[in-house]
């Protein structure tokens, strides 16, 4: 990697790997003085599927954010493919949590999927029919193009979950960041959605989820960023996803360590 | 010739005078002012569902009502230095920049002052509109000044515009639509999810920014056909009725863009017609005609759309009770077959139906072939059709699956099961009911029966429902 103006790249440090995808060096970020993300070095590992968990208010949305320039850093920097996020957005997909979309607002599933390609597509330049295909394309791959018409209030919630993981592929990108994909759906979403990132792990592309569910982190994903604020430990699930890690993750919460217990114990 | 606002006494013009004024022969000068009209409110319309979407209406508003301290300014420049005080160019020019004041203001104020942004909306427009109109009757009790043209700008005059002016607000609004289209999908993502569109390398700011720009250029050159009270409307109401119609912002975008453009013709035709009538008020009301138009008769989403669908739905669900009721009415007298007689009133007293119900129930079902009208004992009755039977057969096994399922998982009382159960019933579609049946099946909960058996209901089945 060649430095820009002077200053070396995460990657000359020896904490961080050259060929991570995603490269979080010292991030700390705070809403209205308050620290949200304290100290954060964390470098993600290419071609695979990586959960982040935590309690509420753990900062792992905020996390996502960052990465995605959507809030300001007090201290640190992430690179993207070596490079600082900002310059890499056509390499980023986003998947954002469901709940603050505005579901009357006059568009149809197709034109919500045409606008993960609207970056490719330039400044004042229409979305042509050879884009709305494209776009099409990406909603067969999540099994809703019957759907591409309907304007969004009418699919069930699974339904939606669907048309915006399509947008989010139709950015065609190498890291994906994906905020809560699995929350409120349906079996069969979960299950197509599944499909869906195990597919873009084989093609090499890199997902991050911020998952809720501590019960299906070992089947679904193959490594796990534990967060509090602080990164508590990450890694490959089978040696990162223990116990004692758990409870460190979430302190003193009984019920919540019952059913983390019972997933490590599941899976021994 | 303008004459008092207050004046309203008008001549009625001949049907002749009507008819050259809407075909755009009443005169050159008539005839370009009706076409700057029409632009302005394509352009307003166009640009009010971006404004619609995004939110920003009460900016528009604002903008419009801290205009007038620049134009009173403005006109007081231009007289100080000899210039020609009525020059649009001038006026608007002083227009825009006090505008512009407001919009910092707006901006200081939330930055310091800790207020919502409505709050300082309201108090920013409030205050530089009170500073208007103490400039405007300062300047009126200065004798040398002429100030009829100013008030105009209070409540809009199109019989004022000469040629030059219409030319002006024309091209304006012309290449303001022009920019809209362009940025059409860059509008679109924005005013659908900001978030994303920053993901994806979108300046939102500055895609907002040209947003602002497009809202100012419309208010500032709607000022003087509209006038400041009335000019936000030209935004709002098509973009509003637009809605009714589509639901593709790029059909929304296009309707309201014609929406506008129909009332600013109309709304200039009136006012070369009947030069006393002021021209904001009658583009308002002409689009404010077409909003109640479209709240009502649109398909889908109109009043008149919901009601029907809002029949047709009770309709079908007391159909649907009335194949149940007969069904277990025949069912508690062992007399499960096509052709027993079943009392229509009994299910319906039970049901608590109109007269006027019972009757369309009747028709409807025996429309369909479900029913026949039979004799019991002399008195009326239906009997349900071989179809009949299979549907409410149909209908009863959903409803005791449901009922069941109710129960045992959701903590409803047995006795309260037929009501729950009702709703699910009528929200859920068939293939939701085949896939609970295949849960429940395979959680060894519902008895393995073959489609034509019908449960046990769980709970006793009211006397009313009998037949005889």
């Amino acid at each position: 990697m060649t430095p820009r103006t002077g200053r070396a790249t995460l990657a000359a440090r020896p904490e961080h790997s050259a060929s991570s995808p995603l490269s979080i060096h010292d991030v700390t970020v705070a809403y209205h003085r308050k620290p949200v993300l304290w100290d954060i070095d964390y470098d993600a590992p290419a071609a695979s599927l990586t959960a982040i968990v935590g309690p509420n208010g753990s900062g792992k949305s905020t996390l996502i954010k960052a990465c995605l320039g959507l809030v300001p850093l007090v201290s640190g920097t992430i690179e993207i493919f070596g490079a600082p996020g900002r310059t890499q957005r056509r390499l980023v997909g986003y998947l954002p949590q469901r709940e603050s979309v505005d579901w009357d607002f006059p568009v149809s599933a197709l034109e919500v999927v045409a606008m993960g390609r609207y970056a490719r597509i330039g400044w004042c330049r229409p979305v042509t029919k050879a884009h709305r295909q494209a776009a099409l394309g990406f909603l067969a791959q999540v099994g809703m193009e019957e759907y591409a018409d309907r304007q969004i209030a009418q699919l069930s919630g699974g339904q939606q979950q669907r048309v915006f993981l399509a947008r989010a592929l139709a950015q065609e990108a190498r890291l994906y960041f994906m905020d809560e994909p699995f929350a409120g759906v349906d079996a069969a979403t979960e299950r197509a959605i599944i499909d869906v990132l195990r597919a873009l792990k084989a093609a090499g592309c890199t997902v991050i989820c911020v998952h809720h569910d501590l019960q299906t982190v070992p089947e679904y994903f193959d490594h796990v960023l534990l967060l509090n604020a602080r990164v508590i430990a990450s890694g490959p699930v089978k040696e990162t996803f223990t116990r004692e890690n758990l409870q460190r993750t979430y302190g003193g919460r009984l019920t919540l360590l019952e059913a983390a217990a019972q997933a490590v114990a599941a899976r021994r | 010739m303008p004459g008092s606002i207050t004046d309203v006494s008008v001549s009625l013009p001949s049907l002749d005078a009507i008819i050259r004024a809407l075909t755009l022969r009443a005169g050159y000068n008539s005839a370009v002012v009706v076409i700057s009209a029409s632009l302005l409110g394509l352009a307003g319309g166009a640009i009010g569902t971006l404004t619609l979407l995004r939110k920003r209406a009460l900016i528009g508003d604002a903008l419009a009502h801290a205009a007038l301290p620049g134009l009173a300014t403005a006109f007081l420049a231009a007289s100080a230095i000899g210039a020609n005080p009525r020059s649009l160019p001038i006026l608007l020019g002083g227009a825009l920049v006090s505008g512009v004041l407001a919009g910092l203001a707006v901006l200081l104020i939330r930055m310091h002052g800790r207020l919502r942004e409505d709050a300082a909306i309201g108090v920013v427009l409030s205050v530089f509109f009170g500073a208007g109109i103490v400039l405007l009757s300062a300047i009126q009790s200065l004798r040398h000044a002429n100030v009829a043209g100013l008030s105009h700008f209070i409540y809009g005059q199109t019989a004022a515009m000469n040629r030059s002016d219409a030319v002006l607000i024309g091209a304006i609004a012309v290449v303001a639509f022009g920019a809209a289209v362009l940025l059409f999908k860059e509008f679109r993502v924005v005013c659908f999810d900001d978030r994303f569109a920053a993901a994806i390398g979108l300046n939102v700011g500055l895609i907002d920014l040209l947003m602002l720009a497009l809202i100012v250029a419309v208010i500032i050159i709607g000022l003087q056909a509209v006038g400041i009270i009335l000019v936000v409307a030209l935004l709002i109401i098509p973009a509003a009725a637009a809605r009714f119609w589509t639901d593709r912002m790029g059909g929304m975008f296009a309707l309201s863009a014609v929406l506008g453009a129909l009332s600013g013709y109309f709304g200039a035709v009136a006012s070369s017609l009947l030069p006393r009538l002021p021209a904001g008020a009658v583009i308002v009301l002409t689009s404010g005609m077409l909003f109640v138009m479209s709240m009502l008769i649109a398909p889908r989403r109109g009043v008149a759309a919901s009601a029907l669908r809002m029949l047709g739905l009770r309709a079908r669900i007391a159909c649907e009770h009335f194949l149940r009721g007969a069904y277990e009415a025949l069912e508690a007298d062992g007399d499960l077959r096509a052709g027993s007689a079943v009392r229509l009133d009994r299910i319906g007293a039970a049901r608590g139906w109109s007269s006027p119900m019972r009757a369309m129930v009747g028709r409807l079902l025996q429309s369909r072939g479900l029913i026949v009208p039979v004799k019991a004992g002399g008195a009326r009755a239906w009997a349900l059709t071989e179809r009949g039977l299979t549907e409410s057969a149909r209908l009863v096994r959903n409803h005791r699956l449901w009922e069941e399922y109710v129960t045992t998982h959701s903590s409803v009382a047995a006795s309260h099961a037929d009501f729950s159960a009702d709703r699910v019933e009528h929200a859920l579609s068939e293939d939701i009911i085949k896939e609970l049946e295949l849960e429940l099946r395979r959680r060894g909960e519902l008895p393995d029966e073959p489609v034509e058996r019908v449960p046990a209901s769980i709970h006793t089945i009211g006397p009313a429902s009998k037949a005889g």
